[in-house]
């Protein structure tokens, strides 16, 4: 056993394939190719099957991580996938899109001397296979409890509140706005990173387990909570997301060539329109890029404009790199890309020509002073060191606020200060009866996983009021 | 996926009517508010404010332009097709209050929007005087509905083949200059709403105006439908469609309004040469 043991420490961990960054900078397939068999059962063989697993604490939904990697080392693939759906609804997502360096793997012993177990490519391996070899058997489910439940919002948080509340036997119908169900992964995270049939793929897996999902349905337009509660649902979920764009009220904002992350992505990724024109919706195609940000959704839009064919790409943000929200791993993806990084610099205003184009901005430098609010050093201006940027697009990627089509229709739900759901952090609950929200609706904008975990919180909690009472 | 139950082609095809089911929406929708429509799987959404609303036979009726590959694509759908996806209703409702005498503008499909508030604002008890305008007579829309939903209707030609020659802006003079007027609603292309609103304010009656700007999602979430409205951006899909006649950027509008057209020309004539040659 300590020899496993200690063969095992010094196997080095298994690479993730990756499409060349030269051919993947022009398309739109996914940049990992994902392991093999053998590379899955490679990888799995380092995990040291600790008794008393870190991972599992870094999970947001508590993976059983040693669990299914160990059946994927024994060659179970089948036990693997469902002993990973008893905690979470979105295998085939979460491998590809959660933060794991500072979520399970950022906790992985292994990780101390070498580089940590690669749980995600992992988690991903498991889901794509039973996609593609898999014998579709459900997993089990509880009798039927009569009661119904509303979820609000197909993404991340509602996906895994329905997912969980099917299974305990309740009638579960998700309520979308758009025409397709997945929200943020389908409107906003881009193909190459989360192919969309896989969205897809993990939605007919809820489908099957008896989720109905309802599209084009505007809860705060075409009904609201109160009439959802008299139509006879027992108790509703609302996971609307943040979805407002926040600009940078520079002059000029409202210039062609000026769009919100949201905008674009939703252009590029829902509506199809990289393939333009072979479907009807347009997308701005830039010569010259610049994102303002640098978080996730900034390098997602750097690098879908870069696969539109932008001949240069460049993300403008007001701190150094060291404060960049992105995953690292996003932002060596975008560099390899050839997205160059315009670090410290800070817009302070667009322009355009005569037809009210963008054709340009105006930046600042910055240096790094004292350390502000948020424990990052403050940005301050450099004096005198205005320079202009070329551009014919600009894709502003700084963030999201809180969306009040649903809360504004919904006066006995309480906000707070920035119009976002106050709710009792453990379980979900919102001030109004009957009715349970999380996800960024809740936090602001976070990421998909979190989104889930509190959707996890918030099912058990909803199950334990359809069944105990309020 | 909701179906079409009546369709009609007016102004020799150009402009089309269609009652569609969508019981929902037409149970919920008021007056001023819009849908977005969905042909098909590969479709483009399309905003469009509603011509009128039926809750009991549960359908909406929408009248709109054929101008690109989207609304000719749209134009092919005949009764008992369906549009693959229809939300809302979206965007606020029209304020409908009494305020004595109003006057109505309405230029192109534009009368089309206009027909439920100028119904609205006379059930409401205001005294609606209704001035519609088209270039020639062949292009005007609604004129039995649009008398039927007003007090006295006015009827303008850019060629003067009927009514009045010459443009509704005009006739509203004529009738702001009878004094009275508490207040304007003007919707249509965007210079005629820009050329009633410049009017409008030298009389210093309040007016307002439906827009109709490019966006995606029509819930507030993309912010493709910035408009500019006394200084301050706003979205119309959610802060509107109605704004303030006065405080709108007509000029910043207009030229947002032609972000993707080279593209949509070039789209449309591909569709338009596929379709003839079938």
């Amino acid at each position: 056993m300590a020899d496993n043991k200690e063969k095992a420490e010094k196997k080095s961990r298994v690479p993730m394939p990756e499409q060349d960054p030269k051919i993947r900078a022009r398309n739109f397939l996914e940049v990992p190719t994902g392991y093999t068999v053998k590379m899955a059962q490679e990888e799995a063989e380092r995990c040291l099957q600790c008794k008393k697993p870190g991972c599992v604490t870094g999970c947001p939904v508590g993976v059983d991580i040693p669990g299914f990697i160990d059946l994927i080392a024994q060659g179970d693939m089948s036990g693997a996938i469902r002993n990973l759906w008893t905690k979470n609804a979105l295998p085939a997502v979460c491998g590809r899109v959660c933060p794991q360096e500072i979520q399970c793997e950022g906790k992985c012993i292994v990780g101390k001397k070498d580089a940590p177990v690669a749980i995600g490519n992992l988690e991903r391996f498991c889901a794509d296979y039973e996609r593609e070899h898999g014998t579709g058997e459900l997993p089990p489910k509880q009798p039927p409890t009569g009661k119904k439940v509303a979820v609000v919002g197909s993404g991340p948080s509602g996906l895994t509140v329905a997912g969980d509340l099917i299974t305990k036997g309740h009638d579960v119908t998700i309520l979308e706005a758009f025409h397709k169900p997945g929200g943020v992964l389908v409107y906003g995270i881009p193909e190459f990173r989360l192919p969309k049939a896989i969205v897809a793929n993990e939605v007919n897996f809820l489908s099957r387990l008896g989720v109905k999902v309802e599209c084009n349905a505007v809860v705060g337009r075409t009904v609201s909570l109160d009439e959802l509660f008299r139509e006879g649902y027992d108790a509703i979920y609302v996971g609307v997301g943040a979805g407002l764009p926040k600009f940078m009220n520079l002059p000029g904002e409202n210039l062609v060539g000026i769009l919100s992350a949201n905008e674009y992505l939703t252009r590029a990724n829902l509506m199809k329109a990289y393939k333009y024109p072979e479907v009807d919706t347009p997308i701005p195609i830039g010569k010259n890029v610049v994102v303002l940000g640098a978080g996730n959704v900034a390098m997602d839009s750097a690098r879908t404009a870069m696969r539109l064919g932008a001949e240069s790409v460049k993300i403008v943000y007001r701190r150094s790199r060291d404060e960049m929200p992105a995953r690292g791993a996003e932002i060596h993806h975008a560099q390899e890309e050839g997205i160059e990084l315009f670090l410290l610099t800070n817009p302070t205003r667009y322009i355009g020509n005569e037809k009210g184009r963008l054709t340009g901005m105006e930046c600042l430098r910055m240096e790094l002073g004292e350390p502000d609010d948020s424990g990052r050093r403050r940005p301050v201006a450099v004096k005198g060191s205005e320079f202009q940027i070329e551009c014919d697009l600009c894709i502003v990627a700084v963030g999201s606020g809180a969306n009040p089509l649903l809360t504004s229709e919904t006066p006995d739900m309480k906000l707070n200060k920035w119009g976002y759901i106050i709710t009792d952090n453990q379980a979900g609950k919102t001030t109004k009866k009957g009715v349970w929200a999380g996800g960024d609706i809740v936090t602001g904008a976070a990421t998909v996983i979190l989104a889930m975990g509190a959707g996890r919180q918030a099912a058990d909690s909803i199950h334990n009021y359809l069944t105990l009472g309020w | 996926m909701f179906k079409i139950v009546r369709r009609e082609e007016m102004t020799g095809g150009t402009v089309i009517l269609n009652e569609i089911e969508a019981p929902l929406i037409a149970k919920k929708a008021r007056p001023g508010q819009f849908v977005i429509l969905k042909a098909n799987e590969d479709g483009e959404r399309i905003p469009l404010t509603m011509a009128d609303t039926d809750p009991k036979k549960g359908t909406i009726t929408i009248i709109y332009m054929v101008v690109g590959k989207s609304t000719a694509l749209f134009k092919t759908l005949q009764v008992g097709d369906s549009y693959q996806d229809v939300i809302g209703p979206l965007g606020k409702a029209t304020h409908l209050e009494k305020v004595g005498k109003v006057i109505c503008v309405g230029g192109g499909t534009g009368v089309a929007v206009l027909h439920p508030i100028t119904r609205g604002l006379k059930e409401v008890g205001n005294d609606v005087t209704c001035i519609i305008g088209a270039r020639n007579k062949d292009l005007l829309i609604l004129e039995d509905e649009m008398r039927k939903a007003s007090h006295d209707l006015r009827i303008c030609t850019d060629d003067g083949s009927y009514g009045h020659h010459g443009f509704v802006t005009q006739v509203m003079q004529q009738a702001l200059d009878k004094g009275d007027i508490k207040m304007v609603v003007a919707i249509g292309p965007v210079p005629m709403m820009k050329a009633v609103s410049k009017i409008t304010k030298e009389y210093n009656v309040p007016t307002m105006v439906s827009l109709n700007p490019i966006m995606v999602d029509g819930t507030g979430m993309c912010g493709g439908c910035r408009v500019t409205v006394g200084g301050e951006t706003k979205f119309a899909c959610v802060d509107g469609p109605e704004f303030d006649g006065h405080k709108v950027d007509y000029d910043e509008l207009i030229m947002r309004l032609q972000a993707y057209q080279e593209e949509e020309r070039e789209c449309h004539k591909k569709f338009c040469t596929i379709r003839d040659a079938k």
